[in-house]
Formats: structure tokens, C-alpha cells, sequence
């Protein structure tokens, strides 16, 4: 073991920061405001001169406690990111530089709209990608995420329903392999749900599926590439078979970047599918978001999408706002606030330009062999959880570990000491001890056999036998070693307060 | 193609490895004939030079507040962002990383999300706030379902104080979950009763402050009405530079503050990505939606921060969850705390003095206007006037003078007609006098 002490505290380039509020040199700002104009105050009698409590610090100062801080994140710029599900690819600058262009970034969501056609052309160009990628004749433009696309697309069908006399229909069938967002969402949209099993291969079970199908039942969810990174080969039999229950069928599209120039979604029998922009279409992941998760729209459904959307006339384009009127007179209302994620729809575009539908084609077919070559050379020491080829993304079951003591959140931990970001871990439910790895096309073959060079020996050691403890005790050279969640959620301290406050507060929740 | 790492070579190697002759070989799970329709007609890959020239092209169809004088704001502000805080966010550690799940290689995200949670707690007088929404109005909509949750009751008063966009996002939600809603009249005067319509059967009443027409409201009065009643008070920021300068809505005795972070993280950006704060009093944590970063220590006993209280989301509860939120606004998030760590307490408040001084200065000129009448006797940095005629066309007189001079209320409105007069002016600390002077000189033209 390397001895790791030291006076400071800090590791060369791990170096311990403390929290904002306790660097407050008082008084001070990193920000010089010129002087305000003499005039009278009109803040009636809601003006506070109470402390607030922010700390104070120079420029120099707030740059070097970011920057120490960004040193302690894992980044797709720092190296290979697996995480199943989650498609952390490669993430141009130049969306950055194209977002930041001022006539994208300094322009106003109500300025006069003849002065925004800029604006509103970028959304319809994006548009316009979105539907004939899908082959779908409407997008819902505004949701923010991908489960506020599933929103989207809920709402939409629960509004057809009601407005072709089948409100009564309250039932939403959900695979059990399917993400939380789907059965959340049902939820949210006044829906229960009802989930349909797997079959050995990793598919819905039509049969299963057609057994729950009834008059009660309002739409199915399905996830396709589904979140064993298996395609839903049954796919069109599916949505037949839903049409003919007079439900709809909702694709969730989080990994559409597997299909992209593939194959249409309107040619499996979709109506409504959300595409998350910061997976297939590259906008960065920002350490939790932001997000967009537009929602492509069937012929049955696309009447109902929400306000706000664009519209192209003669004299240019317009924006319609506003639900109940004109040609959003059967528009279910408004779901997000101003035009959507406009700066997010930026980078997207510029990304797909950049790609071309050839390259987007190309990536794709680099996102399914990368998975693959995954697939086959991890299978020298791992478990696949299911036989043959997969899409751009593979899951492995634990029975690799059976017997060693070491479980799948070991490996993954150590894998971290490796120097690589651990793949998505007990997810899909169906699979036991899921290890779900998504390599992405913006990847070398050079990583990926180091990947796999690490991720072999480390199963190797595994079997060796006596190697549980070893595993346990990882990860030992990130910043911090494993973290007590379970002291975390008893004694939730979940903000800054000056010392002994919060242990007070604690001690109090508590009792 | 550029950021396609395999050569051909790689490729044959791989295919090889995986035991099929061509990339195609490894669709043959998707249907034959919905494949062969798979033909598009658009553009091929373009060079970065190229992408560059067709963007801007688009981008200078627009005009931009760097090229005309604005008076925007309606829930979405342009202030000014510090060069080191663009910087900042930029880093690909922070701009490339996911979700913290892995706490361990996360600590960066994980400790200025804690840090914004204390921040965000901080200035609205809440006790806890979350890791982010994706905007105030969102944010509100969550605020409104959580209330329900918490009190057991199914019915939400709206008042005609909050943005209409929180309104109808929050009337949306509400529907879907067959809750009842009722929607106060936009209220540019400042006039309605709310304390009167607290009753039994409410869950909460929803405010703005400052209004969506300007107007400042105490609302401690309405909060004990409330919490009389059983109901909670949710109080809505759309702008938080205010909270520099004016009584937190915690001291008011808000139970949920929510509101969009926006005006100090991000350029106006048309609309998006915001960033949905979201704030509550300690006893209502199992009830909030989201994310939240907590304090722990690690086998070491060195202090560290992890998502916690997860029980609470769809990962875990999946149809029992209390929000489907997953992707939140992390990035605009470490933008709003960076820009509130640069400001500092003494930044923040002289910043919101300035906001304040230059608002108060455009309604002084204003006032010396024929035509024109301010409708909030106290205001922060954005203010209703009643005009002599109809607002859409004098803000439309104003562009063609390369002035972006407010926003026509009808446009939020347009079904009631005695609001058709009614401008919307925001002034901040990006608007010089000579820039006041500009908007109230062509104002006066366009009115007489």
C-alpha cells in the first residue's frame, strides 16, 4: 500500500477543497458592478437589509475552487465511459462555439417574432431532421428530457383518447426490463400500470403482452432497442397487435442512436417516441443534464401535440402559443416554459450538420460493432446474459461470480482504481447482477482493448478465489474511497450550515 | 467523419472478431421491409468550416440584444455573465460527465451541487433545496402536485400574480392527474383577494413575487391564512436577483419556493435551458421531486457527498415516485452557483441594487411621458405601463427602430382584450441610461 499521507492533506493533483462557505473571506467579490444611478427607490416596504449568508471571495479564487473541483470528476473527456444506457459519446465544441453565437444565445423567447426568424428557422431545420429521420409527419419540440418526452407522448394519447370517446381506458402495460421514467410517467399522466414479462431471449413476450391487451388498456410503452440492448424483434406484430386493442403504441426512444439511418420508426408502427438529444444527438450530459427529449408524433396523435410549436407561412415563420384556437385547437396545453430547449437544439443541429445523414448512418453502425466487439471478447471470462448480436449496448449477468464473494458493484468499483468510469450496474431489473455497457461509436479500438484488458483481468482475479476483500476495498486511488450512502439517507445534511448547526439539525430529525 | 475514431481497417478487424462479414449483418434483427424504406433525403457531412457558415447565417436571421437596446424579461433575463464563469462550465469535466452516480469519481458535481442546494436555500429563506428542476415552470408544476401529496388534497389556487407560462404548465400537470385547478384572472393592477378563498379544501395557493406584472407583495398574511386552513403557500421566483434586495419568501413563511434560476446562470438563450430551483422546509424532504446531494464520509472518514433519499425517485419507485424527473439542469445549475459564488453576498446584493436603480430610473423618465401610466407602485427591475394605445404594434414600431422595447402583455393573453394596452418593461444592470434614454425618446415618437 502507498503511503498517502501528507501535511497538506492533498495528493499531487488530488488536492482537498473546502466548501465555498468556508473560504468566505468576508466582504469581498469576485465581481466589480459599476455604481448605480441616484434615484428614488420604489421597493415599497419588502426591502431586506437581513445578512443572507453568502461567503465572499476574489476571482482567483472562485476559478481555483471550480477548477480543483472539475479535477475530481470522471469525464467522457478524461476517457471511456461506459455507463449502459446513458450514451456518453464524444461531445464536439464546436456545438459549444455554434451555441454561443449571440444571434442564438442573446435573443429573447418573446422578443417581436419578426426579429427572431433566425430562432424559430433553427427549430424547424431541427425539426424537420427529427421527422424524416423517424419518418414521422409531427415533433413535439418543447419537452425538456427524455421522461418529459414520455410526458409528452402520454399526454398526447390520453388527449386522443378522450377526444375519440375512449377516456375510459386507464391502463398502461410496461415491460418489466423497461427504465423507472416509463412506469413514473404513466403514473404522472393519470395511468396504472401494469408490467408484461420477458421471455428467455430478452424480448416482450407478445403473448404475454396480447394476453393483457383489452379495452382498458390506453397505450404501450416500449423501449426499443430495449434496455438489454436487444432489438424488439416482434416489433410491428407488437404495434399490430396494440392498433387492433385500439391502444397506442409509445417507443421509448433513449436509444434511437442505435437506429439512426437504419431504419424508420414510422416503418415499426410507433406513434409517439421521445429522442433524447443529449444521447443520440450528442449535446453534453452537463453532470445531470440539461436535457431535450422532442416527441415524434403519428398521424393519429400529431393534432394534439403541445404549445408551443413553429409554423412556416408566406411571410415567413411564426410561432403558434397558444392551445384551444386555430391549428392548435386540439393541442393538450403547454408543458414547458417559453420555446423548449433552445441552446440545446442548437448544439444538436450542429452536431447532426456536422454528421450528415451519411455519418449519422455510419455512427450507428460504429455503435452496434463497438457493443458487439464488447460483447465477444469480454465473453472470455464474463456471463452474457443473452446469446447472439447485440445492438449498442450489452449486458452481462454475475454468474461469472458466483462463488468468488465479489459482486457486481466490486467489479465496477474497481474498475474505477482502473482508470476507466464503470458501466450501468443491476440495471435491466431482468438481468441478475446486470452489468450493461454501452461503448459508443466515439471510441477507439485502442480503448476498447484496454477496457477489456482491465475488465478480463479483473474477472480473472475474481475467480482466483480469497479475492472478496481485495475487491471490497475498492476503489483505492480515486479522490475518495466508497462513501457511506446508507449514513447519507438516515441523517439527510443536505446543505451548508454554519458549524454545530447542521449536527443540531441532525441530531433533531433524529429524535 | 471526424468523430468517428475506427479506421476501415479497425472495422474489418472487429467484424472479424464478432464473426459477421459487414456492419449490415449486425442489423439482421430489424425487420427486412421497414429496413429497405429507410431512404432520406438530406444533407451529407459537413466540414467544420461548414457547419460554422450555415449556423451563423441562421443565427444573423435574428436580432440580438448585443445589437439593439432590450427591455426584455417576462421570466427570462439578460444579465451579465462573467467571463470565468463561461470558463468554468466549459470544463469538459464538468460538461462531459453524467449523473454522479459514481460518487467516488464524482465529487466535483456532487460538492457544487451541494453547494448550490445551500445557496438556492440561502437566498429564498428556505430550508432545503434540490438539485434542480428543468425550469420555474416545471418546477412549479411540481411544487403544485407536491402540495397535494403533502396535504392529501386535490385542489390548487392560482393567482393572476404568477407567470402565465408556470399557470398553464402547472394546470397541464394537475389535469392529467385529474386535480382540480383554479386559475385567478391576470391581475395588473394588484388587487385580488386571495386570503378570502383559502378554504378547507385547498392544497395550496401558488404566487409570484415579484408579480408577473412587477407588482411586490408581502405574503406573510396569506401564509397563515393558509397553514389555518391546512393549505401550504408555494411562492414563485422568476427572477432571483430580486432576492438580493428583497424579504426572502421564506420569511414570509413560504412551505415551497420554486422559480428559475435563468437571470443569473445563463444568457436569455430564447427561452431555454433554464434552470428550476426548487426549495422546501426540512419536514417535506421524503415529499420533494428530484435530486439531492447529502454529506456522508467515505471508509476513510473523510467527508464526501453522495445522492441520497433516492427512495424518493422512478429509479427506485418507478410508478410510486414522486416525480418522473430524471435528467434535471445540472450544467445551468453549476452556472447559476458559480455566478452566485463570483457575486458573493456583497456582489449579489449591489447587483440587485443596480437592477433596481436602473428600473427605477426608466420609471422616472417614463413617467414624464404623455400616454403612459406604471401600474405597480413598487416594483424590482420590471414593471407593467398601461399605454395610450395598443402595446403589439408600439413594440413593433420600436424594432423597426433597432429597439427591442418590452413585452405586448396580449401576447401571454390574447383573449382579454383590456389587457391589450399593457407593456411589459424589464431594465437591469445591461441597460445604460443612454440605453433608457434611446427606448423612452422612441417611445414618445411611436406614441404621439
Amino acid at each position: 500500500m502507498i503511503n498517502t499521507i501528507t501535511t497538506s492533506g492533498h495528493r499531487a493533483l488530488q488536492i482537498e477543497q473546502p466548501l465555498i462557505f468556508e473560504l468566505d473571506t468576508g466582504g469581498s467579490t469576485a465581481v466589480d458592478l459599476p455604481a448605480a444611478p441616484k434615484v428614488r427607490t420604489r421597493l415599497g416596504d419588502l426591502r431586506s437589509d437581513k445578512p443572507i449568508g453568502l461567503p465572499g471571495l476574489s476571482e482567483p479564487e472562485v476559478v481555483r475552487h471550480y477548477t480543483r473541483l472539475s479535477q475530481k470528476n470522471y469525464s467522457i473527456d478524461t476517457g471511456f465511459y461506459p455507463l449502459g444506457s446513458c450514451t456518453m459519446k464524444h461531445n464536439p465544441r464546436l456545438n459549444e462555439k455554434m451555441a454561443r453565437l449571440p444571434g442564438f444565445a442573446d435573443i429573447h423567447p418573446y422578443q417581436p417574432q419578426s426579429t427572431a426568424q433566425g430562432a424559430y428557422e433553427l427549430i424547424d431545420t431541427l425539426a424537420h431532421w427529427l421527422k424524416t429521420l423517424t419518418g414521422m409527419p409531427a415533433v413535439a419540440m418543447s419537452p425538456a428530457a427524455g421522461a418529459h418526452g414520455e410526458l409528452c407522448g402520454l399526454m398526447c394519447i390520453r388527449t386522443a383518447h378522450e377526444a375519440n370517446g375512449q377516456g375510459a381506458r386507464k391502463l398502461v402495460l410496461v415491460p418489466e426490463s423497461a427504465h423507472g421514467t416509463n412506469p413514473a410517467t404513466a403514473a404522472l399522466c393519470g395511468y396504472r400500470v401494469e408490467s408484461i414479462p420477458a421471455t428467455a431471449l430478452g424480448r416482450v413476450d407478445i403473448n404475454a403482452m396480447k394476453a393483457k391487451l383489452s379495452s382498458d388498456v390506453a397505450a404501450v410503452m416500449i423501449t426499443n432497442p430495449n434496455t438489454c440492448g436487444l432489438f424488439e424483434t416482434e416489433c410491428i406484430e407488437i404495434a399490430q397487435a396494440v392498433h387492433a386493442a385500439g391502444a397506442y403504441f409509445y417507443m421509448d426512444g433513449a436509444n434511437f442512436n442505435a437506429l439512426v439511418g437504419r431504419v424508420r420508426i414510422a416503418d415499426l408502427g410507433v406513434d409517439a417516441m421521445h429522442i433524447n438529444l443529449h444521447k443520440t444527438f450528442s449535446t453534453p450530459h452537463g453532470g445531470g443534464g440539461p436535457g431535450a427529449g422532442p416527441t415524434v408524433l403519428s398521424a393519429a396523435l400529431a393534432a394534439f401535440v403541445p404549445v408551443p410549436f413553429v409554423v412556416r407561412g408566406a411571410n415567413g415563420f411564426s410561432v403558434v402559443e397558444h392551445a384551444g384556437t386555430g391549428a392548435a385547437q386540439k393541442s393538450f396545453g403547454r408543458m414547458k416554459g417559453f420555446q423548449g430547449q433552445f441552446g440545446v437544439f442548437v448544439r444538436a443541429l450542429s452536431y447532426i450538420l456536422a454528421m450528415g445523414v451519411d455519418g449519422l448512418r455510419q455512427a450507428s453502425g460504429d455503435a452496434v460493432l463497438n457493443a458487439n466487439y464488447l460483447r465477444v471478447k469480454l465473453s472470455a471470462e464474463l456471463t452474457p446474459a443473452f446469446d447472439g448480436i447485440c445492438m449498442h449496448e450489452v449486458v452481462f449477468d454475475d454468474s461469472f461470480l458466483k462463488n468468488t464473494g465479489v459482486s457486481t458493484l466490486d467489479v465496477a468499483k474497481a474498475l474505477i482504481d482502473e482508470g476507466f468510469h464503470p458501466m450501468t450496474m443491476y440495471f435491466p431489473l431482468v438481468v441478475h447482477g446486470a452489468l450493461l455497457m454501452e461503448p459508443t461509436e466515439t471510441e477507439s479500438k485502442a480503448t476498447l482493448d484496454q477496457f477489456i484488458a482491465s475488465l478480463l483481468a479483473l474477472a480473472r482475479k475474481a475467480k482466483q478465489g480469497d479475492q472478496a476483500e481485495w475487491f471490497k476495498g475498492s476503489p483505492r486511488l480515486a479522490p475518495r474511497r466508497r462513501l457511506d450512502e446508507i449514513q447519507a439517507a438516515r441523517k439527510p445534511v443536505l446543505r451548508w450550515r454554519k458549524a454545530d448547526v447542521n449536527a443540531a439539525v441532525t441530531k433533531q430529525a433524529a429524535e | 467523419m471526424r468523430y468517428l475514431p475506427l479506421s476501415d481497417q479497425n472495422r474489418a478487424e472487429m467484424l472479424g472478431s464478432v464473426g459477421v462479414a459487414s456492419v449490415d449483418d449486425l442489423f439482421a434483427d430489424i425487420p427486412a421491409a421497414a429496413k429497405a424504406k429507410a431512404k432520406f433525403d438530406l444533407s451529407n457531412t459537413m466540414s467544420e468550416m461548414e457547419v460554422e457558415r450555415v449556423l451563423s447565417a441562421v443565427a444573423a436571421k435574428n436580432l440580438n440584444a448585443s445589437q439593439a437596446p432590450s427591455f426584455l424579461g417576462a421570466g427570462n433575463y439578460r444579465h451579465h455573465t462573467p467571463a470565468s464563469l463561461d470558463y468554468i462550465i466549459q470544463r469538459g469535466e464538468f460538461l462531459t460527465a453524467y449523473t454522479p452516480y459514481q460518487p467516488e469519481i464524482s465529487q466535483g458535481t456532487l460538492q457544487a451541487i451541494y453547494e448550490f442546494q445551500t445557496q438556492v436555500a440561502l437566498i429564498t429563506g428556505m430550508e432545503v433545496a434540490n438539485a434542480s428542476m428543468y425550469d420555474g415552470a416545471t418546477a412549479c408544476a411540481e411544487a403544485a402536485t407536491m402540495a397535494c401529496r403533502v396535504t392529501k388534497r386535490a385542489k390548487v389556487l392560482v393567482s393572476g400574480s404568477v407567470h402565465p407560462h408556470y399557470r398553464d404548465v402547472t394546470a397541464t400537470a394537475l389535469r392529467f392527474m385529474d386535480m382540480n385547478i383554479e386559475c385567478l384572472a391576470p391581475d395588473p393592477v394588484g388587487i385580488e383577494d386571495l386570503i378570502g378563498r383559502v378554504g378547507p379544501d385547498l392544497a395550496c395557493v401558488i404566487v409570484q413575487t415579484p408579480g408577473f406584472f412587477g407588482h411586490l407583495n408581502d405574503y406573510t398574511a396569506l401564509a397563515e391564512a393558509c397553514h389555518a386552513a391546512g393549505a401550504l403557500l408555494v411562492i414563485c421566483v422568476a427572477e432571483p436577483v430580486s432576492l438580493g434586495l428583497l424579504k426572502s419568501p421564506g420569511a414570509m413563511g413560504a412551505d415551497i419556493v420554486v422559480g428559475d434560476g435563468q437571470s443569473i446562470a445563463t444568457p436569455t438563450c430564447f427561452g431555454g435551458p433554464g434552470v428550476g430551483l426548487f426549495t422546501t422546509r426540512e419536514k417535506f424532504i421524503r415529499q420533494m421531486p428530484g435530486r439531492l446531494a447529502g454529506e456522508t464520509v467515505d471508509e476513510n472518514g473523510r467527508r464526501g457527498w453522495v445522492l441520497t433519499l433516492s427512495t424518493r425517485e422512478q429509479h427506485i419507485r418507478r410508478e410510486k415516485a414522486t416525480s418522473n424527473i430524471c435528467t434535471n439542469s445540472g450544467l445551468i445549475a453549476l452556472a447559476f452557483s458559480v455566478h452566485m459564488t463570483l457575486l458573493g453576498e456583497a456582489g449579489f446584493r449591489r447587483l440587485a441594487e443596480l437592477n433596481h436603480a436602473h428600473a427605477a430610473l426608466l420609471a422616472d423618465k417614463l413617467e414624464a411621458l404623455k400616454g403612459v401610466k406604471i401600474l405597480p407602485t413598487a416594483f424590482f427591475n420590471e414593471f407593467a405601463v398601461q399605454l395610450s394605445k395598443p402595446a403589439a404594434p408600439v413594440v413593433e414600431a420600436l424594432a423597426k427602430r433597432n429597439i427591442l422595447g418590452g413585452i405586448p402583455v396580449s401576447r401571454f393573453y390574447p383573449t382579454y382584450p383590456e389587457l391589450e394596452n399593457i407593456l411589459l418593461l424589464t431594465a437591469t444592470e445591461m441597460n445604460t441610461e443612454a440605453d433608457i434614454d434611446i427606448l423612452v425618446n422612441a417611445l414618445k415618437e411611436v406614441l404621439s
